[in-house]
């Protein structure tokens, strides 16, 4: 006879338990990515289009303010970027090794670039 | 499990294609493609980093008739991806869930898109101008 509820035996069986964690940080990157991309383009338009010269950008991104929302921007840009592949991935690959392949792929590539965008900008930030 | 071609729902190619539809794939093959714009950026900033000597070349990429093309293409897809996002936004609070809503949300969020782009690139033209 079992004493144990049907709740206990369900229990860390089931989901991984880790989908509202993703669903959740997709919506608090967007949230934030709402004004820091606005920023971004202006940003970039100034920057490209306005044809700035080298000694502008970098004193520029030298200043508090813009390193820390392109820091911002690449951090959530590059996660919400990782979470949303994934789902695109998870919905239309069903190859368990392919599948794999694609979503090592999205995590390293996401993992590199931000790495690769946060070290490019600190180095122009600090490098006089 | 062996693989075997199973039919999928839904069944598109059956499927009159709608505003609800086409807006909801055109979000995914936006963010799909934002990701190039992702990839560009690390370009950028890792040229930046080297020095100025290669901050021109992206410099002299992004201001060629392709770089030209390809910031168009970015910044619309971006414009389109964040209002329907907001939309997105919008849903998983609970509001905007009727049909009547939906299709109206839909036709603004492509009129805002194409305003936020337009708008965008009135403020490169300032500064193309200005310096």
């Amino acid at each position: 006879m079992r004493i144990q509820t049907p709740l206990a035996r369900v229990r860390h069986l089931g989901s991984a338990k880790e989908g509202s964690d993703h669903w959740w940080w997709q919506r608090l990157t967007a949230l934030l990515l709402v004004p820091l991309s606005l920023w971004f383009v202006a940003s970039i338009w100034w920057l490209v289009i306005g044809g700035a010269t080298y000694e502008a950008f970098q004193d520029w991104l030298s200043g508090p303010v813009a390193a820390i929302l392109m820091l911002l921007f690449i951090g959530m840009m590059f996660y919400h970027l990782k979470l949303g592949l994934q789902v695109v991935i998870e919905d239309y690959v069903h190859t368990k090794a392919v599948k794999w392949t694609f979503l090592v792929m999205i995590n390293l590539g996401c993992l590199i670039g931000a790495i690769a965008a946060i070290y490019s900008t600190v180095a122009v930030a600090l490098g006089g | 499990m062996a693989l075997r071609d199973r039919p999928l729902s839904p069944h598109l190619q059956v499927y009159r294609p709608q505003l609800t539809s086409v807006l909801s794939i055109f979000h995914r093959l936006t963010g799909v493609f934002l990701a190039t714009g992702a990839a560009m950026l690390c370009c950028w900033l890792l040229t930046a980093a080297a020095g100025p000597e290669y901050y021109e070349w992206s410099q002299w990429f992004l201001t060629s008739w392709l770089g030209y093309a390809l910031l168009a293409a970015w910044s619309y897809c971006l414009f389109y991806h964040l209002c329907n996002g907001i939309r997105h936004l919008f849903w998983d609070v609970g509001i905007g869930f009727s049909l009547k809503a939906t299709y109206a949300s839909g036709v603004l969020m492509v009129l805002a898109s194409f305003g936020l782009t337009g708008l965008s690139w009135g403020l490169g033209l300032y500064f193309y101008f200005t310096g």
